[in-house]
């Protein structure tokens, strides 16, 4: 399929996923998962935490299998158009720590920059508060970039090394279908489950891993990233992934409307807080993070679909930091922040300006 | 005058940033930029294309692209 023009990745083939994305992430709301969380990796990859028992907070115990579609689909597209490259070395534990911070972050305003704009679609006021500060921790780090930011080269690797992520997705679908929910008990030998909560609101099995296959598959091919759509326009004044990410919101705000999702408002939001101020700088951080990796949390497991070695570190690195996050006190809940969110928002900013400001000599 | 940017193991937008840097400073008419992914090869073209560079060839050889930029 190499001769195969890559339609995805022109323009209109990256609004045609924003659109399908934007369709499919409301409809699983509809059909089960939490209200304006269709889609959210980084609650998503928090709940995996909890269900693996990383963190016990109650409500978010669920391996979600959204999270698990998307590395598998994009590892099915890598294969198939022979993008599947195993590589990684660029700086692989600082990308840790970045995903923990960046998760912390996230939890402090209570999502991934793909659930900021289920929540705007979904008439969340919050949520623009919520993106605002995505965009300055974005813009930040595009000034980090300019100045010649980099985490260095990778090395190509073993298959092997790039079957990690991929392997452990596959040990985690295992786990849901050795495990299963038991009704009306929280734990089935190994795994936690939420008995109310977001943790317990799920749509059905094979339709969540589905669609998460699916998007996987489309997301590898058009290279869809959030973070990517702000850094690009700031930089390079490109409107080529900003498109995909406009086309989620407006479609998701759409399809919310036709299923009655939508209901404007800023109080009593939910799974949100209106702490605007925490709202703003926990997602400054998790932007911040994001560019310094170089993607959204997303892309990272796109990315580590396709033999990203470096990515599963993130991604590794969010579910850590969704523990810390959670038996820490860091995360926020629809009451506001944690009694540590502050304090570990500003020492995630530090370390994100350390990182951004030291390592920047490239390396040719 | 023809230059290089090697860019290979390096992910986007770093490929795209170091193209445009030297295409601001000016003195090369031809760019060869190596890069080893497909996602560095489009958004390395795309870049190039919008300051108006034409893409004058790109060959693949062990898993890298070579792209040939040329100033019109």
């Amino acid at each position: 399929m190499k001769g195969i023009k890559n339609i995805f990745a022109e323009s209109w083939g990256l609004i045609g996923v924003g659109i399908l994305i934007g369709i499919l992430a409301p409809l699983l709301q509809y059909l089960g998962n939490p209200p304006n969380m269709g889609i959210c990796v980084a609650c998503f990859e928090r709940d995996i935490a909890g269900a693996l028992g990383f963190h016990r907070a109650a409500v978010v115990q669920y391996i979600r299998p959204e999270i698990i579609g998307f590395v598998l689909g994009s590892m099915i597209a890598a294969y198939l158009f022979r993008e599947f490259k195993p590589r990684l070395g660029s700086a692989p534990i600082v990308r840790f720590f970045l995903g923990i911070f960046a998760m912390i972050g996230a939890l402090v305003f209570l999502g991934c920059p793909w659930r900021a704009a289920l929540r705007l679609a979904g008439g969340d006021g919050t949520a623009i508060v919520g993106l605002v500060g995505l965009i300055f921790g974005v813009w930040i780090g595009t000034l980090f970039l300019k100045g010649g930011y980099s985490l260095g080269r990778t090395q190509p690797t073993h298959h092997t090394a790039g079957w990690m992520l991929p392997l452990f997705m596959v040990g985690l679908l295992a786990l849901i279908l050795l495990f299963p929910q038991i009704p009306g008990k929280d734990k089935n030998e190994i795994l936690f489950y939420s008995m109310k909560g977001p943790g317990s609101l799920h749509a059905p099995l094979a339709i969540s891993l589905g669609v998460g296959l699916l998007i996987g598959f489309l997301a590898q091919r058009s290279r869809f990233c959030t973070m990517g759509a702000i850094r690009d326009f700031v930089l390079f004044r490109s409107m080529h992934l900003l498109s995909g990410f406009l086309a989620l919101i407006l479609t998701a705000l759409a399809v919310n409307v036709i299923l009655g999702q939508f209901k404007p408002g800023f109080a009593g939001q939910p799974v949100a807080h209106t702490m605007h101020l925490w709202n703003f700088a926990g997602m400054t951080l998790s932007g911040l993070a994001y560019c310094l990796a170089g993607g959204c949390p997303g892309r990272q497991l796109f990315l580590a679909g396709e033999g990203d070695g470096d990515a599963a570190v993130f991604v590794m690195g969010m579910i850590v930091g969704a523990g810390i996050s959670h038996n820490f006190g860091l995360a926020s809940s629809p009451a506001g922040v944690g009694p540590y969110g502050i304090p570990a928002v500003m020492s995630g900013l530090l370390v994100c300006l350390f990182i951004g400001f030291t390592m920047r000599n490239r390396i040719a | 005058m023809a230059k290089t940017v090697d860019a290979r193991g390096l992910s986007c937008p770093q490929p795209v940033l170091m193209t445009l840097d030297e295409m601001k400073e000016g003195s090369a008419d031809e760019l060869l930029v190596l890069v080893d992914n497909e996602a560095s090869k489009e958004n390395v073209s795309r870049a190039a294309k919008s300051k108006g560079w034409k893409i004058a060839d790109i060959s693949e050889a062990e898993g890298a692209f070579n792209i040939t930029l040329r100033k019109d």
